[in-house]
Order: C-alpha cells, then structure tokens, then sequence
C-alpha cells in the first residue's frame, strides 16, 4: 500500500519534470517560446503552489500574498548590490525573510477567520505596499525601484575579482541567470516545489489542514489546537511566494513597489480559482492561462489581427479585425474576464474539474461499450 | 524493511534522473547562447526586414502621451519605408536615409503597453527583444519606465531609443551607454525657466511644491528649486504625492494657509490635468498673498496636457520640447505629415518619438551595419538641424540632445482645440547647457 503510493508519487513527479523542462518544445507552436515568459510560468507557478497549500488546504483567502513577493524580491536585489550576484545566497535570504514576515504577518492575521482573515491580510497588503512606496524609499527606491549601480559594494564578489566594466549580471557558480539557462534554474526551482506541495498534500499534516477547511470546530472539540497549523501553513505558502520574489529579481534584477501592490495579491487567488482550488495541478492550470494572456494577447495589435485574417475577402477581414479587436491588446483583461466567468458559472471546481468530468465521461462511455460486449 | 530500501532508492534515482534530464536539456540551450554572443543579439543577417519594439504606455496616467507616441512610431516606419510624403526626411541635415527601410531592410514593428510600471514595461522589453527579434527599443512617457528600460537594454544589447522622459537621471545618473534621449530635461527646464520668472514675478516670492513621487519628480523639483533659489525665492515647503493619485485635494488645501505665493506643480499627464484643475477650483488663482497675486507654475507642459486641463491653464508658464506652432521648415514639414494621417496636430511626445526612430536609423545608415557598438559610435556627438528644434547635438558623454527648449504660456484666447499654447521664448541651446559630469553616473562598456 504505502509502496504503491511512493510509485504513484515517483511517477507524477517524472511526468511532471519531463512536462515542465519540455516547456519550450511544446509552448513553441502558440508562440510563448521566449525565456521571460517561460521564467515568468515558472515563478508564478512557485507562487501559485504555494498560495494553494494556504487557500487550497485550509480555505484561509489570503489577500496579501504579494507581501511575500516583494519581501522576497528586495532581499534578493539588496543581496546581489551588498553581498555578491551568485543567486543561492540572494534566495535564502529571501525565503528567510519572507517566512519571517510571514509569521508576522499570519500571527495577527490568523486570530480571526472568514472574511476578516481576507481583510487584515489586504490591511497588511496595503500598508507593506505604501511602506515600499513612499515611507521606506532609502530601501526601495519607491515608485522608481530598486537597481543595480556599478557603485555597490558587492563584498563577497570583491574578495575574488576587481569589479567588471559593466553591471554584472546574476550568475550561479558562472552560469548566467538571463535567458533559457535562467529559465531551466527556475524549472528545477518549480519542480523542488511541486514536490515539497506534493508531500504536503499527502502527508498527515495536510490532512490536518483538510481538516480545518472541512470544519475547524470539530477538530477543535476533538483536541486540536488550530491555531499552530494554521500559522505553519501560512509561513510555509508565505516562504514559496517569498522564493517566487527572490527569482524574479534572479532573472530580472529589479525590484519595484507594485510588485506588492493588491492587484498583485488578486491575480494569484484568480490563478488559483481559475484552475482549481485544493487541486496539485490547478493552480498551475491557471497560472499558465494567465500569464499567457497577460504576454501574448496584450501583444496583438491591428497588424498582426490583418495579417492573422488575411485569407478573408477584405471587407470580412475588416469587420473581423473590428470585432475581435476589443478582446485583445489593451482589452486582454475582458477576455480573462469572459474566461473566468464561464469558468466560475459552469465549472466551479475550476478548469481541472472540466477535465475530470471529460475523463470520467470518457470512461462511463468506455464501461458502456464494454458492457455492451460482454452482453453479446 | 525491503519496501523502505527501495524506495530510498527510487527517490535517489528520481532525483539522479530529474537533474540527468535537466542538464541534457539545458546544454542546447548554452551552445546557442554561445554561438549569439559571437555576432549580436537579433542580428537580421540576411532577412529581408527588421523590428523595431514601440513600448508605450496605453493605459494609466499618461495613455493620452502613448497614444500620440505610437501614433508618430506608426508615421516613422511609414516614411522610412517610402511611403507618404516622407515627413522629416525631406528637411533633416545631414541625412542618410534612402526611403528603402534601414540599410534596404523594410521595417515591421511590435507594440506593447508598458502600464507606466516598471516591471511590466521590462516584461514588454523582454518580449520584444527575446520573441520578436526587436532590434532597438524605443517608448517611454515616465522617467521611471524608461531608466528601468534602458537598464534592461544595456544588458541585452539593444539600443533603447528614450520617447519622453525629462527626468535628469535619464541621461545623469542613471545613464547607459544603450540608451539615447533626444528630450530635454528638468535641468533645462529650470535654466530656461530661470530668466522668464524673474521678469514676471520677481525676485521675492515663496514656493511650494507638489512632485510627483519618482525619478522624474524629484530631479524636477530639485532643479526648479535650485532655479528659483538662485532667483531670491523661498521655497516653503515640497510635498511628494504619488503617481496616479486622482484626488489632489488633500495636498492642496495646505496650500492655502502655507504662507506662499506660487505654487509649483511637478506633475505630468492625467495626475498634471487633476492637481491643476483642483487647485484652480479651490480658488488658488483668485488669491493674494502677501501683496502679491498667487501664480502656479506648470514647469513641463504639454498640448495634450493642456487640451485636458481646459480653461485652467490659460496664463501659466511652462516649458516644452517643441510646439507645433513652431514655424522652422522642420516643424512644419511633420505638422503637415502628421496632420495629413491623423487629421491633427502632434504633440511633443510624438515629435521626440518620430525624431528618435528617425536618427536611429539613419545611425544605422551610417554605420553601414546593425552592430550596437557602430551604431553607438554614429549616435554619439551626431550634430544635425531640420528636425524643429534647430541646431542639436547628441552628447557623446551622456546621451542627452542639446537644443533651443521652448518657454510657453497657456493662451487666452484660444483659436482651436489645439491653438492652446503661446510661445514666450525660444531660449538658445547656449543658455540650457550643463557640464555632462554634475551628475555622476557611468555610461558603461559598448560590448554589452
């Protein structure tokens, strides 16, 4: 029994490995080839898995996640000005850091539960967010952000070698950070999440946390002090965002205030609603449809729509370009927004539960068939 | 017992297995970024067009800049494929341009919406640069924006060509040897300012400030400070506000009992239209403070700006990159053009745009070759005239355009939407110029 769930877990994290690196032979065709985008799924994905073991679990709607974010992506540019541009220290203190605030955060927030839980969360949201803005602007440079000068100190660095000419760029033992090597760290970074989620999920802690979604006065009555999860819960889903944060300054080093804006909290809860809370795969479902569109239909303008409608006769191709084009470019969010309504009206266990209903549709079909064959 | 050890070993193996696939995956990857580095990054080779990357904002505080902004980009590309009545090709000295594309390349272009953010403009640099092949960057509208721009393109290698930023750290602090700005600046503003203020107002008047908080409004307020200080002025207090805050009233209505008698508005766009109008509503114009009438000061201006804020602008001083109305050959050859597409006038923000593309290119002709390095070297200490602001020179040492910057007062009696601004003075390049070294900041290596 316990081996055929090691099995089961050695599989999907093959597939899962083998889906993630494969990432720019099989995004290629749609045109989302391109490392930032491919960094971006990635980072967002760390993000979103993690929000999930929060959301998803214990069913604490967190708005001020992107706290995290920005925690994690400060610490990791201050780490490459002061310390030295190899990315392993800049990480760790970012999830340090992160998981410390997070605990400050959570030990407040999670006195209370519900829908005052999601507003304390936004309270500290938006206070981080005007902290990074305006009151702490010798730390993060406010509305500007946060970049590297030629001048920083960088003193591990400078222990080994005189400064370059130019800005150095973020670098693992000699490997540059930018581009698809950039892309392949944060995949392997992906995967060591996925798997920590995994075991998460499976193991008797998470159960524990299914508890208390499912109803946390029985568990209460039965003995258990919530609480102490609860707030193991939010830590660790605060140190992954705290991870994502650090690699976005990995791959792209600057850290900006809107980064931890509220927005930036609401898009990973609409992630993960989008491709199904409590589920493994979901939010990365949901990660991906986003992301995608927020980069390429942004990117469609009148020209490329000609050209997509060029083998219409003219004055269809005209009013084709006129009605599809309120759906992309600047009106990219009305697309989401269409996508997440359908979804959340028919599929409200988000797009995995379509594909659940799809399989087991396919297989009634495949039980009748084989019925019928036996009958004969 | 036996299970356990297998599975000890299965996990090793996974692991073994996960990090196999990834360093086999991985090592195309290097290869390829090996062979790039040997010529440059999007180097067209033997393509038949190139792309350049228009990244503007389209939504925020200064979409109505973008728009015109892109709406000149569209017209460049236009004329340096051959076709319309060439715009400023036909005016600009001395020029290389053959109306055949960039070195018998025809040009395409792509388009992103930079939010007036940081992170999303990179995000639109990066896909311009990584998935369309975009040679050169070009956009802006937000000093902010287009130093976090320009620090990308210096990484990747790609020449950013600034639209409007007008922050000193542009081409002072934080300049790059990627990144040109043909846009004047704060420190220009003040010193054109400087003359025209005292003979308006005085030597003895009080200011305050409201800055829009980032790069853009800090150098401003800074230099219209030191501008009005040299002057004889107080400044009472300076008050940073944030951007896109819509609301002004509560940083106005200190004003009031502050004790000054001009107000200075570090503002640009949308946030410039509502801290203007509030101001003005609160009754601000109609005081007298100390004997003296309270006057407000707009120290970057713009037609857009000024179709926005209406009624209220009229009688305030401001500067700007370049007007319209300007009567030079130059001026009016793109007004016509311009006119002639779009059915109205452009503003400055389309002007300092169409220019840049324009120089881009014809550096590229120059060059003889797409090769950043070359380009830089054709770019930098580039002395040309017909493009309406006179005489300009590209300085080699940080980047920055040098040209005559334009004094103007918001009309009174208007003769269209788009007669808003009169021009008080044209000050010489010879008044507006500084020591490129004041400002620190490093233009870096040309191998990027």
């Amino acid at each position: 029994m316990l081996f055929e769930k090691k099995q089961n877990e050695l599989t999907t994290m093959l597939i899962f490995s083998a889906i993630v690196l494969s990432m720019p032979i099989w995004l290629d065709p749609i045109g989302a080839n391109y490392p930032d985008l491919l960094q971006k799924f990635a980072i967002f994905g760390i993000f979103a898995i993690g929000y999930n073991i929060l959301f998803g679990l214990t069913g604490y709607l967190s708005f001020g996640h992107a706290i995290f974010i920005g925690v994690g992506s400060y610490t990791a540019v201050w780490s490459f000005k002061l310390l030295t541009m190899n990315v392993i220290p800049a990480l760790a203190l970012s999830v340090l850091l992160s998981g410390v605030v997070a605990v400050m955060v959570g030990y407040v927030s999670l006195r209370r539960s519900g829908i005052y839980f999601s507003i304390l969360t936004l309270a500290f949201a938006q206070m981080f967010y005007n902290l990074a803005y305006s009151v702490l602007t010798p730390i993060t440079n406010g509305e500007t952000g946060l970049q590297l000068t030629t001048k920083d100190p960088r003193v591990i660095d400078r222990m080994f070698e005189a400064a370059g000419d130019g800005l150095p760029s973020t670098e693992l033992f000699g490997i540059s950070m930018s581009g698809y090597s950039g892309f392949y760290f944060c995949a392997v970074m992906l995967i060591v999440a996925f798997f920590l989620s995994l075991k998460v999920f499976n193991s008797p802690f998470g159960l524990k946390l299914k508890a208390i979604k499912s109803n946390q006065h029985r568990m209460k009555y039965t003995g258990y002090n919530t609480r102490p999860y609860l707030l193991s819960a939010f830590v660790i889903s605060g140190m992954f965002a705290g991870l994502a944060g650090g690699l976005m300054a990995v791959t792209d080093p600057l850290a900006g205030a809107e980064r931890m804006q509220w927005t930036a909290s609401g898009e990973v809860v609409l992630m993960t609603i989008l491709g199904g809370v409590g589920t493994l795969y979901g939010p990365l479902l949901g990660v991906a449809i986003i992301k995608y569109l927020e980069n390429i239909f942004s990117s469609i303008n009148e020209a490329v729509l000609y050209t997509l409608f060029d083998f219409l006769p003219v004055w269809l191709q005209d009013s084709m370009v006129v009605i599809v084009m309120p759906f992309v470019g600047e009106g990219w969010h009305l697309t989401l927004g269409l996508i997440f309504m359908t979804v959340v009206i028919f599929l409200p266990g988000g797009i995995i539960e379509g594909f659940q209903k799809m399989k087991d549709r396919f297989s009634k079909t495949n039980e009748q068939e084989k019925l019928k064959q036996g009958g004969e | 017992m036996d299970n356990k050890n297998k599975n000890n070993i299965s996990r090793r193996d996974f692991v073994k297995t996960s990090a196999t696939v990834a360093a086999v995956s991985a090592v195309p990857m290097f290869f390829t970024k090996g062979a790039y580095a040997k010529d440059f990054t999007n180097n067209p080779g033997r393509a038949g067009s190139v792309t350049l990357g228009f990244n503007v904002p389209q939504t925020g505080s200064y979409s109505d800049e973008g728009a015109d902004e892109l709406r000149a980009y569209k017209l460049a590309v236009k004329h340096l494929n051959g076709e319309g009545d060439g715009g400023l090709m036909n005016t600009m000295k001395p020029m290389n341009l053959k109306g055949n594309g960039i070195l018998g390349k025809k040009v395409t272009y792509v388009t992103g919406d930079t939010q007036t953010k940081s992170d999303a403009a990179r995000a639109s640099a990066k896909r311009m640069i990584e998935k369309d092949g975009a040679l050169m960057i070009s956009g802006g509208s937000s000093s902010g924006v287009a130093i976090a721009v320009q620090g990308l393109a210096q990484e990747a290698g790609v020449i950013f060509m600034a639209g409007l930023t007008h922050s000193n750290d542009t081409t002072g602090k934080d300049k790059r040897r990627y990144g040109f700005r043909h846009f004047f600046n704060a420190k220009m503003s003040g010193s054109a300012l400087g003359p025209v203020l005292k003979e308006e107002m005085g030597t003895d008047r009080n200011a305050y400030h409201l800055t829009a908080d980032y790069t853009w409004g800090w150098t401003q307020e800074q230099s219209i400070k030191e501008t009005t200080e040299a002057l004889g002025w107080n400044t009472t207090a300076t008050v940073k506000t944030p951007v896109g805050a819509g609301d002004f009233s509560q940083f106005i209505t200190p004003i009031l009992n502050s004790g000054a008698d001009t107000l200075i508005l570090n503002h640009y766009g949308k946030d410039m239209i509502n801290s203007l109008t509030q101001a003005v509503q609160f009754g601000l114009r109609d005081k007298a403070v100390n004997g003296k009438q309270f006057e407000i000061i707009v120290p970057l201006y713009s037609r857009l700006m000024a179709q926005g804020a209406g009624e209220n602008l009229k009688g305030i001083l401001g500067t700007t990159n370049w007007d319209w109305q300007l009567q030079d050959e130059g001026s009016k050859a793109f007004v016509k053009s311009f006119g002639q597409e779009y059915g109205f006038p452009p503003s400055m923000a389309a002007h300092t745009c169409y220019v840049q593309t324009l120089l881009y290119a014809n550096a590229v002709e120059n060059a003889g070759t797409f090769y950043p390095p070359e380009v830089i070297r054709q770019l930098e200490g580039f002395k040309f005239d017909g493009m309406g602001n006179g005489a300009t020179e590209y300085r080699a040492e940080d980047h920055q355009c040098f040209k005559d910057v334009l004094v103007v007062r918001g009309k009174q009696n208007p003769s269209s939407q788009f007669d808003l601004l009169d021009i008080v003075k044209e000050v010489p390049r010879s008044q507006v110029e500084y020591d490129a070294s004041i400002f620190g900041g490093e233009l870096g290596p040309y191998k990027a």
